[in-house]
């Protein structure tokens, strides 16, 4: 009788926040037909959140593998499933009264972000293809789903549909991709193919490359790098706002995560991987500010402007130094929080009747809220990367670093796309406090739960932005042992 | 040329045919129909290989069970060639509809060069005899893929909650909005949904 048991290694704490979470959405989801459920359901996935924060942060600083090598816990996927917790409980808070006030209000919104959530870290908890493949899926059948939530509303019934082709159509590249360099290695785990890799590369050397080329065009897809972005405007007005402002940071900042391994980690040895990266981070960030010129909807000018900053990440990993590294997830904590931030005042401002976010409805909103005008001014702010707000060291990090490693055409080309997304985020702060109000203003309530979310937003932005060092520490130690 | 490698051949072009014409066609229960026939090509492929427990999967579950519920659907859906798919493709549409199979081809071609003949030269019997059986592809997934067993396990449950959020009735919704003399009548079906 084989002893399997030590063999496979089966450590449950290395899996416990994904454990957590699931146990919440269980019972959530068993206790659907139970009345109260709509009522209880938001605060039991919070306390699953909450349980797997803490589990999360337990992990930091322990480095092991389990589950026969499927699963791989390190800083580096600590720190990202901490990313994934925040953006999704802020994504939770933001979630309420404008599901309300679409009657769209259902238990299962928040059972579907709970497992979304267990994708990601699944994908960001492991170095085995196959593993972050099924993560994949499973954060990403969740988000089809969330897109077309209000099923009452063409726009976001179309968010869904386009939504799911197109991450079909990703999953089939990035499938083929796998396929290639299993074909080329005989194993899917990234440890395996990189001690082989040079006797697989001599051997097999165009199979692994096409099988790279393919994986990238498939997470291509997931961060909306630009050859690969025709959904995200669509997708991102389409879907109820709350759930926009989680497509725009959670699964993004998984599939950072599994482009940072497997590129870094993985392939750092291919010298085409870089020069690729290079095109789609100049292409990304220059077409992505050049459309959120153009916009007149404000949802869609931060669809637009969210491939503009996928397009800064991409020039960190372009890089893939150390310190290149470090700064691109300093650059997914800040944008976290701004961009959460940006999008929690938009959901607030379409609670109120009618509304659909474009740029004339800001009009006067300096006069009838003005504190949130300020937040709002704030998030902008950031967004567009001025001092003393986290974005301005979320950027500088990573163009200093390309400029340390003779990056310079990217570093220009990236500090020239910063000045262009100015005008973009400066005309909504514009709007706000200097244009004429045509129509009488609604008042804007906001709810606790929004409170609190813009509160941990705003400390976000502006805290970090003055002890950005602090982060940066915390980030550098998440790559230090980068298994 | 061996007897397996004609084989392999007459059904790997079986396979690629099916295929091809399963996305050629107008008709959709005439794509399934093709789907299974590539499906069973598939399947001849994976015995060869000496995976005869896969074969077998391939021809229950996929061929089997889950293209016969395909029919069923496209049956009761009564769906039948659509005047939108029969208007001209793009020529994006044609290059998409060219450009797949041909990479699938260079996949398969290079799957087949790298896995089966360097281990297996006689085609059906590899190093290990158990190879395939169902004894070690359960020993492979309940150790080294456990974990993304269970993760599959997920996989499928939010699929089904997935399908039911999408696919509820519109009565299970608040009354206050969609309530209209035609539905007032009927059960909502919210409770038993979950």
């Amino acid at each position: 009788m084989v002893d399997y048991v030590s063999t496979v290694n089966p450590d449950f704490s290395l899996i416990a926040p994904e454990l957590a979470l699931l146990i919440a959405a269980s019972l959530v989801m068993v206790f659907i037909p139970w009345r109260r459920m709509p009522v209880l359901a938001p605060g039991i996935i919070m306390v699953g959140f909450i349980a797997a924060f803490a589990y999360a942060l337990g992990q930091w600083g322990h480095q092991s593998s389990g589950f026969a090598g499927m699963v791989t816990c390190d800083n580096f996927g600590v720190m990202f499933k901490l990313i994934f917790i925040v953006a999704s409980v802020l994504s939770i808070l933001l979630i309420g009264q404008y599901m309300k006030s679409r009657g769209i209000d259902k238990p299962e919104f928040f059972v579907l972000i709970a497992i979304s959530a267990i994708g990601m870290m699944a994908m960001a908890n492991t170095t085995d293809l196959v593993v972050m493949f099924i993560g994949l899926e499973v954060m990403s059948l969740p988000l089809y789903v969330l897109a077309g939530f209000n099923r009452r509303s063409l726009e976001s019934n179309e968010a869904g549909i386009k939504y799911f082709l197109m991450g079909a159509f990703a999953t089939a590249f990035l499938l083929m991709g796998i396929a290639f360099i299993y074909g080329a290695s005989g194993t899917t785990n990234l440890r395996q193919v990189v001690t082989d890799f040079n006797y697989i590369a001599a051997g097999r050397g165009m199979y692994l490359y096409a099988g790279v080329a393919m994986i990238m065009i498939g997470f291509g897809f997931k961060v909306g790098a630009v050859p690969f972005h025709a959904w995200i405007p669509d997708v991102y007005h389409g879907a109820p706002t709350p759930v926009t402002a989680f497509f725009s940071v959670a699964p993004k900042a998984a599939a950072v995560a599994v482009l940072l391994r497997i590129f870094l980690y993985g392939f750092a040895d291919v010298a085409l991987v870089t020069k690729a990266f290079w095109i789609l981070a100049v292409l990304t960030m220059t077409i992505g500010n050049i459309l959120a010129l153009r916009q007149d909807n404000v949802k869609r000018m931060l669809a637009y402007s969210s491939i503009a900053h996928a397009g800064y990440i991409l020039v960190a990993i372009t890089v893939g130094t150390q310190e290149a590294i470090s700064a691109a997830i300093f650059y997914v904590v800040a944008y976290t929080f701004f961009n959460l931030g940006a999008f929690a005042i938009i959901a607030l401002l379409e609670t109120r009747m009618g509304a659909q976010s474009e740029f004339s409805e800001l009009a006067g909103l300096s006069k009838s809220a003005p504190w949130i005008a300020v937040l709002l001014a704030v998030f902008m702010f950031a967004l567009s990367g001025f001092p003393p707000t986290v974005g301005f060291f979320g950027k500088f990090y990573i163009f200093r670093a390309a400029v340390e490693s003779n990056f310079i055409t990217l570093a220009v080309i990236g500090v020239l796309n910063s000045f262009l997304s100015v005008y973009y985020y400066l005309r909504v702060v514009k709007t706000c406090y200097f244009d004429d109000v045509t129509e009488a203003q609604k008042p804007v309530f906001v709810p606790a739960t929004v409170g609190l979310a813009l509160i941990i937003t705003t400390f976000g932005t502006i805290g970090l932005g003055l002890f950005p060092q602090q982060l940066l520490d915390f980030t550098r130690q998440a790559i230090f042992a980068f298994l | 040329m061996t007897l397996d490698y004609a084989i392999f051949l007459i059904s790997a072009a079986v396979a690629v045919f099916g295929a091809t014409m399963m996305i050629m066609q107008r008709n959709p229960v005439a794509s399934v129909l093709y789907l299974i026939l590539s499906l069973v090509a598939q399947a001849v492929v994976y015995v060869q290989l000496g995976a005869l427990f896969l074969g077998a999967i391939l021809i229950v579950v996929y061929a089997g069970a889950i293209l016969v519920l395909f029919l069923f659907v496209i049956m009761l859906l009564n769906l039948r060639s659509n005047p939108e798919l029969s208007a001209s493709l793009p020529p994006l549409g044609w290059f998409t509809k060219v450009a797949v199979p041909v990479l699938m081809v260079v996949e398969l071609y290079f799957v087949v060069d790298r896995v089966i003949w360097p281990p297996v030269p006689t085609g059906i019997v590899g190093k290990n005899p158990d190879f395939g059986s169902v004894e070690t592809v359960a020993t492979m997934m309940f150790t080294d893929y456990m974990y993304p067993l269970q993760l599959t396990g997920v996989l499928l449950l939010v699929a089904v909650v997935g399908a039911v959020v999408i696919a509820r009735r519109e009565s299970a919704e608040p009354r206050k909005t969609t309530a209209s003399p035609d539905n007032r009548n009927e059960q909502p079906i919210d409770t038993v949904a979950g």
